[in-house]
């Protein structure tokens, strides 16, 4: 019988492993606001396609830049796109493929308040910059009509003190807003605070605006809707009052589908339309125009499939989808990755 | 950090005379293990220089461009490409150094009282908590800084001080909770383990004849404590501080999460201030200039530096206090 047996043994292994050697794996690294997206999507994708498997580190944007440019992963994420300088060392060049949308929620710390505040941005620049200084400021009071504020408090300003892509378009959107801003200050992931107190990462921000009163913050709005945090109305560039929500900020990617330029990197901040929340941004995975042919195949599949099946799952996790007129463009992106 | 070894009050072990039956063997076993002792030396070097020359390659750009006013510049502007570690220097510094001045006294004290004077059915499990302090993770630190400390300095202790002691400079200004002095204490509670064990470690070397001696000479407790233990045990102790404030200087998540992260070097300890290793633990994932990158790992050679000088005065200043005493036998 030990010979049937080992036969049976062998044949089973031998299946064994051509499965193991047919089945994909991509490796892939960046931001970390997606995170939580990501990781549903490639277990969902998972389960339709079990032959490929797609890890993910969320190590941030800039590192995931640099791992994508070091070529040492099959696919990387940023919310911000990447620079001229840095597509130009790329090689094979880099696409930008859009995934999702996010925002950026101005939180504050004052009791007693029975409705959300409301900010135009040219007010909101001058508290980040530390002109306006107390809650009570005639300017503040001007956007929230009816509203009681408290008198003398002081406003303190808390930033994020660790490079991060949610500051990115905050104070890209600030430097659209306020002239001031843009020369005196400026956008980037990290950049010199006029004013306010630092804390690491959305939850050390929000730590420093519970603990204090008069506080105001800047944090990401999955962040904030999953901790319940108060949310400000910015006014756009119609002149409406508008508060994040997945539908405002898909809003926002559709009001700036007009001059769209064709490698998807732009700003959709202050963008057009009266349902437009004013800090929207795209989040991006970057990939290979040329990729080896296995993994190249599973990438564009996984990307269609992201495109389509996913777009309801970003939803139901509190980040906004792409706008549906989008999608056309996208896909003939993804057609663009060679896999050879 | 082996200033407390050539200085210990330990007598040597006698040397054991090799029996002559068996020398070659243990000849050969010495050799061996002279060289295993001597890679070992050699690698640690190997180590230090490996970290200064990538540091000095990745920091190239910055000295380039900035020289030795890197060092004194006080402006840090990413998007400018503007930098300066002046404020950072500073903020490690004060940190440092309030971290000590609050926490040398009391793991001093500490160490002493159970050495010298509790019974030792009590002095065993104080020690033994005041070194679970040194297994808490400085997250847990930090995030008890943020919703414990800052709040009680913010609503208590600052306004207090602000109140009584507002004429001088260091205790100015709008009390936020979090900032220097928060930062302070925080590090003083991670750094007290550390002082106390080595110092109580220190004080138990002394030989009890030390003690009987001035006790038969009609000196009191205090003075016995003071002429037999605290003085001969100086150099360990001192060695033990030095332990300790290379955890201060070096510390990076539970400072960050309560020193305010502004880079600026105000007189008043109610300010927020940044620290060397905090701006590198905030800044480098995303940093994307090659320029802000190099002027991080720059500021990660000063904070070597900054590490190699202090070490230098220690250990002058424990070589100072050896000759004194020396002379004064």
């Amino acid at each position: 019988m030990s010979k049937r047996v080992l036969l049976v043994l062998t044949a089973f292994l031998a299946t064994h492993f051509c499965q193991a050697a047919g089945s994909t794996l991509l490796n892939g690294a960046g931001a970390t606001f997606p995170y939580p997206l990501y990781s549903k999507w490639f277990s969902e994708f998972q389960k339709v396609k079990p032959g490929v498997e797609i890890n993910y580190q969320s190590i941030g944007s800039g590192a995931g830049i640099k791992q994508f440019l070091d070529k040492t992963i099959d696919f990387g994420a940023s919310d911000a796109p990447m620079t001229d300088e840095q597509l130009a060392k790329a090689q094979p060049a880099a696409l930008h493929i859009p995934t999702a949308l996010g925002a950026v929620v101005v939180t504050y710390n004052l009791p007693g308040l029975s409705k959300p505040l409301q900010f135009s941005g040219d007010v909101l620049a001058d508290i980040f910059l530390g002109k306006i200084s107390k809650w009570d400021d005639a300017r503040i009071a001007k956007d929230n009509a009816g509203v009681k504020l408290p008198a003398g408090l002081a406003i303190m300003v808390a930033h994020r003190s660790d490079g991060s892509g949610t500051t990115a378009v905050f104070t890209d959107y600030l430097s659209k807003v306020s002239a001031d801003w843009k020369s005196k200050v400026g956008s980037g992931t990290a950049i010199k605070w006029p004013a306010g107190l630092g804390g690491k990462g959305n939850e050390g921000v929000t730590g420093l605006v519970k603990q204090t009163p008069g506080a105001i913050a800047y944090v990401e709005l999955i962040y904030a809707e999953a901790n319940k945090l108060p949310s400000a109305l910015l006014k756009n560039r119609a002149g409406v009052y508008v508060a994040a929500s997945p539908r405002t900020v898909t809003a926002a990617a559709q009001g700036s589908l007009k001059g769209m330029p064709k490698d998807f990197r732009v700003s959709i901040t202050q963008a057009e339309g009266k349902d437009a929340y004013p800090i929207s941004s795209f989040t991006y995975l970057l990939a290979y125009s040329k990729m080896e042919a296995g993994k190249g195949r599973a990438f564009k599949e996984f990307l269609a499939w992201a495109l389509d099946k996913g777009q309801p799952l970003a939803e139901g996790l509190s980040y906004a989808s792409l706008p549906k007129s989008m999608i056309g463009p996208i896909k003939a992106k993804v057609a663009q990755i060679q896999a050879e | 950090m082996t200033a407390t070894t050539h200085s210990s009050p330990i007598p040597a072990a006698p040397a054991l005379a090799p029996a002559p039956r068996r020398r070659r063997d243990i000849h050969l076993g010495d050799q061996a293990f002279q060289l295993v002792l001597r890679l070992g030396a050699l690698l640690v070097l190997a180590l230090i220089a490996g970290i200064v020359g990538q540091l000095l390659g990745l920091s190239w750009p910055t000295i380039q461009k900035f020289g030795a006013k890197f060092l004194v510049g006080t402006d840090w502007d990413p998007v400018n490409d503007s930098f300066g570690a002046l404020p950072f220097i500073w903020g490690t510094l004060v940190s440092s150094l309030l971290a000590l001045l609050m926490a040398c006294p009391v793991a001093i004290g500490a160490s002493l009282f159970l050495n010298e004077i509790a019974h030792s059915k009590l002095a065993k499990p104080v020690a033994f908590l005041i070194e679970m302090l040194a297994a808490i993770p400085s997250v847990v630190y930090g995030l008890w800084g943020i919703f414990v400390l800052a709040p009680w300095l913010r609503t208590t202790v600052e306004p207090w001080l602000g109140a009584r002691l507002g004429f001088l400079p260091l205790f100015q200004g709008a009390p936020f909770g979090v900032g220097m002095l928060c930062a302070g204490m925080v590090l003083a509670i991670m750094i007290t383990p550390t002082i106390a064990a080595i110092s109580r470690e220190v004080f138990r070397a002394v030989p009890l004849s030390h003690r009987e001696a001035a006790l038969g000479l009609g000196a009191t407790r205090w003075e016995m404590i003071y002429l037999s233990v605290l003085r001969s045990s100086m150099p360990g102790v001192v060695g033990a501080v030095i332990l300790g404030l290379g955890r201060a200087l070096g510390e990076t998540m539970a400072v960050t999460m309560v020193i305010g992260n502004r880079p600026e070097i105000a007189t008043s300890l109610f300010a927020p201030g940044q620290t060397m290793a905090s701006v590198i633990a905030n800044e480098y994932p995303e940093a994307s200039g090659t320029l802000h990158i190099s002027a991080l790992a720059s500021i990660g050679l000063s904070l070597f530096l900054v590490s190699i000088v202090i070490n230098a005065l220690a250990r002058y200043f424990v070589w100072r206090l050896n000759r004194k005493q020396g002379g004064a036998r």
